[in-house]
């Protein structure tokens, strides 16, 4: 099963490679990965998606706390939660194409960021089955490129995960 | 204030910290902090031959003390040198601090000479990690690696210190912090109560229970806690190979030690237990044998202070987290204070059945008329030494018979590399104990493959005189692999016979210490009763086993606990 689960972390050097490296050294999978300082500059918040069986979900938060500089951490998927990811991709927009492209971004709430003869760049704002579904309806033929931000994550309701 | 410089403040801190002996090498970019021991005589440096040695001997004083290690390297190869000794502690929880040399601040990243990212190549190795960024930062970090090393699960902390971190040129305050305090660490200090009175409920419900006990008890410093429990509940007691000793072997409650090389009786007690109270012990594949077939009538209580054991290979019906040794005395005052019993018929019963298959096997072996067999060298130093010596084993088949012959009855005296299995670990931990214990004997056990994995530190038992013995079980293979080569290889040795053995008598003569070779089986307790009355020497006894020896019981691959060789030709 998929989960989403989020890390406060000591915004120290070392300490991002150190989730990373448990990650591969354990066996675990990451799908994505998001990473940065929050509103506390020693803090990092980091996001990662990730793939198993409950037990070795488990696992991978009991192994996540025993990392030293881990202050905090939760499974958004336990709960009701708001999952959020960016996507550019740039696309081939010429011809009859260029308004059906149009339409289709319109209709998923994303925005042309930028514009040439032949090119439109989409900026998109969902969570990844969104992401997902456009990319589909635009066919992956006239995609030219792609740069996902991996996947950011919030509880519902009065839950915060801070200090 | 006084201003110290930062090697002079980390050898400062070493000396605040408690630490009386360090383990090392010099080199480039450890010099200030050599510099800085030579100028003082309070922190004691040895001086190994080769930096793995020095990982192992703290590592040997760690397990023999429960106070943690110390070792000191240069940069590069002598950081990565380490790294076996890291990992092997890093298996066994052993609390030590490494302390590596780095190039300075500026080249570092540049493939600068003896340059290695220490930091991430000990990662997945050590509890932590660190590096020093500035000079005044360097008593709280060592304050700080200290407190890691030894508090929670323990384990090996590495810090990097860059060599400018040390130059002598600056200087600054000095102040040795009290306590430290980290926001994300905070090992659990007590057990759950409603966890620990459910547990006890269990145990005094139970008709067929068994207690298996791992190195936890003996790290914790909870063995009194555990024997008093036991005793108290009259219930059978098995420990793993990490746990020797932390049960007093030759206590008729105790069944030996279990899993791949257990006692016939132990796995046979664990397989048709009611109930299993794991007491700091991690379910290791050494142990289980076949996670699926396991134990299938049992109920499980998993005490642990780590969470991550708990539930990790096989499920705990009652996690407990905590130190094992306030959980068992919570344990132990429930238990007094119920109104429950034991049920006495059961467990009488139980007792009948655990005896009869104690009848059946127990530890036994085939003696010889002709050759000396592994196991009797075992127990002839296990009578020499009255059973009272600090035992060091190497990795393989001499391994297994110490184990299964040296009856341990105290706690922090068996002294094996359990998880990593690190040929080479015996003769270095051996010395790290002997220095700190000189009237005490400390026996090596090892094999001609694992000794000469170290064999250089023969040199440095002569510059420190440490007189330990050295029991060279040598059966001319690489036993342990034949074993296996024999057993599902159709006894292919592919390239497990050692050729061109030294003469260890004169290896050990030309480092300047006592060599005895034994190959006749009436010379074994004669000439073992000599070396061991040379107390100031160090005595290499090179004694000549039988060459086709197997270790047993050995379980069956992928088998239940059950499921045993007991010799060549009887499988149960």
């Amino acid at each position: 099963m998929r989960r989403i689960i989020s890390v406060l972390l000591e915004n120290e050097p070392g300490a991002l490679s150190r989730v990373v490296g448990l990650f591969s050294q354990r066996n675990y999978n990451i799908e994505t990965l998001t990473v940065a300082p929050t509103e506390d500059p020693t803090l990092s918040r980091l996001t990662v998606t990730t793939t198993g069986s409950d037990k070795v979900i488990e696992q991978i938060t009991k192994q996540l706390n025993k990392l030293i500089e881990v202050v905090k951490l939760v499974d958004l998927t336990e709960g009701a939660h708001i999952e959020r990811e960016l996507m550019l991709i740039k696309l081939k927009a010429t011809g009859a194409q260029r308004a059906e492209i149009k339409r289709t971004v319109d209709i998923f709430r994303g925005q042309i960021v930028d514009v040439t003869s032949a090119i439109y760049t989409v900026q998109l704002v969902g969570d990844s089955d969104k992401l997902d579904a456009f990319i589909q309806a635009v066919g992956t033929g006239g995609v030219l490129e792609v740069v996902r931000s991996g996947v950011s994550g919030i509880a519902r309701g009065e839950k915060v995960l801070s200090l | 204030m006084e201003l110290l410089s930062g090697a002079d403040m980390l050898i400062r801190s070493l000396e605040d910290e408690g630490v009386e002996y360090i383990y090392g090498y010099p080199g480039g970019a450890a010099l200030h902090i050599y510099d800085a021991l030579f100028r003082q005589d309070k922190v004691k440096h040895i001086l190994v031959r080769h930096e793995q040695a020095a990982v192992h001997m703290a590592d040997g004083y760690a397990r023999a003390t429960g106070k943690p290690g110390t070792v000191l390297v240069t940069s590069g190869p002598g950081a990565t040198n380490t790294i076996t000794g890291i990992a092997t502690a890093f298996m066994d929880s052993i609390p030590m601090v490494v302390l590596c040399g780095q190039v300075m601040t500026h080249l570092i990243g540049e493939d600068a000479f003896q340059e290695t990212d220490m930091i991430g190549v000990s990662r997945p190795v050590v509890k932590h990690n660190m590096s020093v960024r500035h000079p005044s930062e360097i008593p709280e970090i060592i304050r700080k690696a200290y407190y890691i090393a030894s508090t929670g699960r323990p384990g090996p902390v590495v810090v990097d210190i860059p060599k400018d971190m040390t130059t002598p040129n600056e200087r600054y305050e000095y102040h040795f912090p009290a306590k430290v305090k980290l926001r994300s660490y905070n090992p659990v200090v007590r057990g759950h109560a409603g966890q620990i009175k459910k547990a006890v409920d269990m145990l005094l419900a139970a008709k067929r229970p068994m207690i298996y006990a791992g190195g936890g008890v003996i790290l914790g410093k909870a063995s009194d806690q555990l024997r008093e429990l036991v005793q108290m509940l009259g219930y059978p007691i098995t420990n793993t190979l990490m746990g020797i000793g932390c049960y007093p072997a030759t206590d008729k409650q105790h069944l030996g030690w279990l899993g791949m090389h257990g006692t016939y009786e132990s796995n046979m007690a664990m397989h048709h237990a009611d109930l299993i109270l794991a007491i700091g012990a991690r379910f290791d594949d050494r142990v289980t044998n076949a996670t699926e077939k396991f134990c299938p009538g049992a109920r499980i209580i998993h005490i642990d202070i780590d969470p991550a054991s708990i539930s990790k290979t096989i499920e705990a019906d009652v996690p407990i987290v905590g130190p094992v040794d306030s959980v068992l005395k919570e344990m132990i005052s429930l238990v007094k204070e119920a109104k429950a019993k034991p049920d006495a018929g059961a467990l009488a019963a139980w007792w009948k059945q655990i005896d009869e298959w104690r009848a059946f096997h127990g530890m036994r072996y085939q003696t010889s008329d002709d050759v000396i067999k592994p196991q009797e060298v075992v127990e002839a130093v296990w009578r020499i030494t009255q059973g009272d010596a600090f035992v060091t084993s190497d990795v393989g088949q001499h391994q297994m018979f110490a184990a299964q012959y040296y009856k341990f009855d105290k706690p922090n005296r068996w002294i094996n590399s359990g998880g990593l299995g690190t040929m080479g670990f015996g003769l270095p931990a051996a010395m790290g104990i002997k220095l700190n214990f000189p009237e005490e004997e400390v026996v090596c056990f090892t094999g001609e493959g694992s000794i000469q994995m170290n064999i250089q530190e023969l040199s440095t038992c002569k510059q420190y005189n440490l007189p330990v013995k050295i029991v060279n079980l040598n059966n001319q293979a690489l036993g342990m692999v034949k074993q296996w080569q024999d057993m599902n290889y159709e006894a292919r040795h592919s390239q497990s016979y050692m050729e061109s053995l030294p003469d260890f008598i004169k290896l050990a003569e030309a480092y300047g210490h006592v060599g005895i070779r034994i190959d006749r089986k009436e010379d074994l307790e004669p000439k073992l009763r000599e070396a061991f009355a040379m107390k100031d020497k160090l005595v290499f006894l090179d004694i000549y086993v039988d060459r086709f020896e197997h270790v047993y019981p050995m379980q069956v691959p992928r088998g239940a606990m059950k499921d045993m060789w007991l010799s060549k030709t009887e499988r149960v």
